[in-house]
Formats: C-alpha cells, sequence, structure tokens
C-alpha cells in the first residue's frame, strides 16, 4: 500500500517531541467520543512522530484506552480528526480501515489477543498469511520473531500451554511481523508480574525502536511508561503533553 | 514534627501573607494550622525569616500598631516577594525522602492563592518521569547490580508518582477543605 507520509528515522531520545525534524506520522485533535450518557474523549490530542514511542498515562476510567482505539481507527470518535499521512482516518470506509489495520498497525492488548486454537507460531504468522503470504514462507518468519523474543521452545504450542509473560512475548511477535509503522499496545503488561512485565516491554520497545515503528504505549504504570520517549497524560477525557514541563 | 524543610519555610511564608497581609503572630498561627504536623513553628524561626525576607526586599511592613508591648508590625508581601513565589511553586522538586511534604505544602499554597494546583503536580510528574526514563536507560546498558540498584530508585519514584495521582484525583476535595479554614 502506498503512504503520503516519509519513513523517517527515529527522533533522538533525549530530544523530546522532535517537531522541527519532522512531519508527525499520526495525528489525532480534538477527539470527541461518548458510549451513552459517558463523556469517553471531551478533547484530546496527539501528535505520533516516526519512530517515537509515547506512553499515554491517566487514572482508570480516564479515556486512555478510547484515545488508542481512535487513533488506531478501531472507534469513529463524534468529533475531531485522526491523520494518517494523507488519510483521516475518521471518514475512510471500514474495508480501507481494515486493511490499513492490518498492514500499517501492528496490535497489543492486556490479553485475548491470541486464536487459542492456533499454535503459537500460527499466531504469529497470521496476520502474514492474511496478505496473502504462503504458509512456509508465513511461518519461517514467524519463528525468526518467536527467536528474537526468546519464546522459539513455545513454537508448538497453543496460547493456552502458555505461561502469562510467554504468550505476551508470542503477543509481541505477532504485532511487528509485518513491519508496522504504528503499534497500539494497550496495557500490554497489565496482566503479568513485574519481572514478566518488564521482560515484555523492554522487548516490544528495543524491536519496535529496531523495525523504526512508532508505539502507542498505553499504561497506568510509571516503570513501563519510563521505556517510552515522552508520556501524555488523559485527565477526564482530555490530554495534556508532558513533555515540554521538566 | 514541622513538615516545611528550612528552605522553603521562606517562600511558605509568602505564599501565606500573599493571601492577606498579616502579622508574625497570625502567619505562625496560619503555618501551624496548615502545615506543622508535630511540633509548632517557633516564634524565633519566624521573626528570623521575616527580617530575612524583609532585608531582601520580599515582604515590607504595611503598618504598625503600638501595643501595651513592642509594637505590631504587618507584613505584606512585595512583588518580587510574589515572584519568588511563583518561581518555587513552578519549580520540580528534587525526588527524595519527605518530599511529599514539600509538595503538599506547594498544593494547598497553589489552591489558597488561586494558582493550578494541578500543574504543580504535573510539572512534578514530567519531573520524575524524566528521572525515571534517564535510570531505565542506565538500567538497560548495566550489569545485574547495576538493575538492582536503578530498580530500587525506580520503585521509589514510582511510589511518589501514585502519590502524586491520588493527590491529582482528590484536588476538589482538598480545595473545599482548604478554601473552608
Amino acid at each position: 500500500m502506498t503512504h503520503s507520509t516519509p519513513r523517517t528515522a527515529p527522533a533522538p531520545e533525549s530530544t523530546g517531541t522532535p517537531e522541527d525534524a519532522v512531519e508527525p506520522l499520526l495525528v489525532g485533535s480534538g477527539l470527541r467520543k461518548s458510549f451513552g450518557l459517558t463523556q469517553a474523549l471531551e478533547d484530546a490530542s496527539l501528535s505520533l512522530y516516526p519512530g517515537e514511542i509515547v506512553a499515554v498515562m491517566g487514572p482508570s476510567g480516564s479515556g486512555k484506552s478510547t484515545l488508542l482505539h481512535c487513533l488506531a481507527g478501531i472507534v469513529r470518535p463524534d468529533g475531531g480528526r485522526v491523520g494518517y499521512g494523507d488519510t483521516d482516518l475518521t471518514e475512510v470506509s471500514d474495508s480501507r480501515l481494515s486493511d490499513l489495520r492490518r498492514t500499517e498497525f501492528g496490535f497489543l492488548f492486556q490479553f485475548g489477543q491470541l486464536v487459542p486454537e492456533l499454535s503459537c507460531v500460527e499466531n504469529v504468522a497470521l496476520p502474514l498469511r492474511l496478505g496473502g503470504e504462503s504458509r512456509r514462507r508465513a511461518e519461517r518468519t514467524a519463528v525468526d520473531w518467536l527467536e528474537r523474543l526468546d519464546v522459539a521452545e513455545v513454537a508448538g504450542k497453543t496460547p493456552g500451554e502458555c505461561s502469562g509473560g510467554q504468550g505476551q512475548r508470542v503477543a509481541v511477535a505477532r504485532a511487528l511481523i509485518t513491519r508496522p509503522r504504528v503499534v497500539f499496545a494497550d496495557e500490554p503488561t497489565g496482566a503479568l508480574d513485574s519481572l514478566n512485565g518488564e521482560r515484555v516491554i523492554r522487548m516490544l520497545t528495543d524491536a519496535a525502536r529496531e523495525s523504526r515503528a512508532a508505539v502507542v504505549l498505553v499504561t497506568h504504570e510509571p516503570r513501563v511508561a519510563a521505556y517510552a520517549d515522552r508520556e501524555v497524560v488523559v485527565r477526564d477525557g482530555r490530554t495534556r503533553d508532558l513533555g515540554g514541563l521538566a | 514534627m514541622c513538615i516545611v524543610s528550612r528552605m522553603s519555610l521562606g517562600q511558605t511564608l509568602l505564599g501565606l501573607l500573599e493571601t492577606r497581609p498579616q502579622h508574625g503572630y497570625d502567619l505562625k498561627r496560619a503555618y501551624d494550622e496548615r502545615f506543622a504536623t508535630k511540633r509548632p513553628l517557633a516564634y524565633g524561626q519566624v521573626y528570623a525569616t521575616l527580617s530575612r525576607l524583609l532585608k531582601n526586599g520580599l515582604v515590607e511592613v504595611d503598618s504598625v500598631e503600638p501595643g501595651a508591648g513592642p509594637e505590631r508590625k504587618r507584613y505584606t508581601v512585595t512583588d518580587a516577594g510574589v515572584t519568588d513565589v511563583e518561581r518555587w511553586l513552578a519549580s520540580p522538586e528534587s525526588p527524595e525522602p519527605y518530599l511529599q511534604s514539600t509538595l503538599y505544602t506547594k498544593v494547598v499554597l497553589a489552591l489558597l492563592t488561586g494558582r493550578s494546583a494541578d500543574d504543580i503536580l504535573d510539572v512534578q510528574r514530567a519531573e520524575h518521569l524524566r528521572q525515571m526514563r534517564e535510570l531505565t536507560r542506565r538500567k538497560a546498558d548495566g550489569d545485574l547490580s547495576d538493575q538492582l540498584i536503578c530498580d530500587h530508585a525506580l520503585f521509589h519514584l514510582e511510589a511518589d508518582l501514585r502519590w502524586l495521582e491520588l493527590t491529582a484525583a482528590r484536588l476538589n476535595d482538598l480545595a473545599g477543605e482548604v478554601r473552608g479554614r
């Protein structure tokens, strides 16, 4: 799929938002979303630059997951715009959104994202198979990713036979196998203990940086957010960028 | 125990004076009521601090009232004093044990003087997260003992951040209490 935004090297970590350096890859602005009487987002904005990792933090119910879902085109906001290159994700068709999510975006959730009936290697290969890749080639690439994430030993097992930490590393492999430009991770360590959570977040951020993928990382854990380049706080459906404050 | 360090006592008194001009005695009472958890502030400390603030042009004597004993001076904060409080409130504290005492003082003073307490908490949150990012990077390059030392610091910073989060969630209640006094 063609795209107008140039792929650019990740921004230097120490300089915060590299506004002068490159154009943002993904821009959500003035986002509003309500579910029934609950106003989940009031006025939320977030710009994501190529290759950068942004942590979205905030208390439970503040709207951070809704923000991620709007940015990823999973949920259509009631107002505002989500620009991805020249495309406004709030206006494109469902089939175009599905294409984008399969080819340009990767997803990682707290749990429930792996297909329980498939083996781990089949789960990781799935996005490539859906893109038309042969089973043999897709699974060979999947095994490479499982090795890279240090879980090659579970390749033939089903997700139910894996520990929580192993399952999340398999999910990281699946999120990154298509070399997406943006990874959306929603509380990826939320169900893990400290040690396994640390391992998963380190592997996710290392692999994303190597692949030059940008990451929107929703987390309520400061130690997880510390792996990001900067933080945005969501409070009562409104965003606040902490980048320039310290 | 007095919760405000000697360093920030001056700014705390300036902040209290910003709410209205006060005598040294009233200032001590306002301070004890809000910030002294165990031992009240000594009069000597109040007057020594006021005299330093006077010398530095941060407060001035608003009026002098004769009484049976010594004259009673009423102090008011100067523009330079307001700027000093402003600067202190806007700068993050270095994370250290009992940091929350100074932060609590800043939050209460912000609420009393009509400033944004959210801003104070966010500035501090940004500073904590900046330090946590630095430690996380150091940990990635270090051996196991470096990792354990960094983790110790990271868990402490995280505890502070949780306190900041909880305080942010309770700001409306705190504002009601502080302004109702």
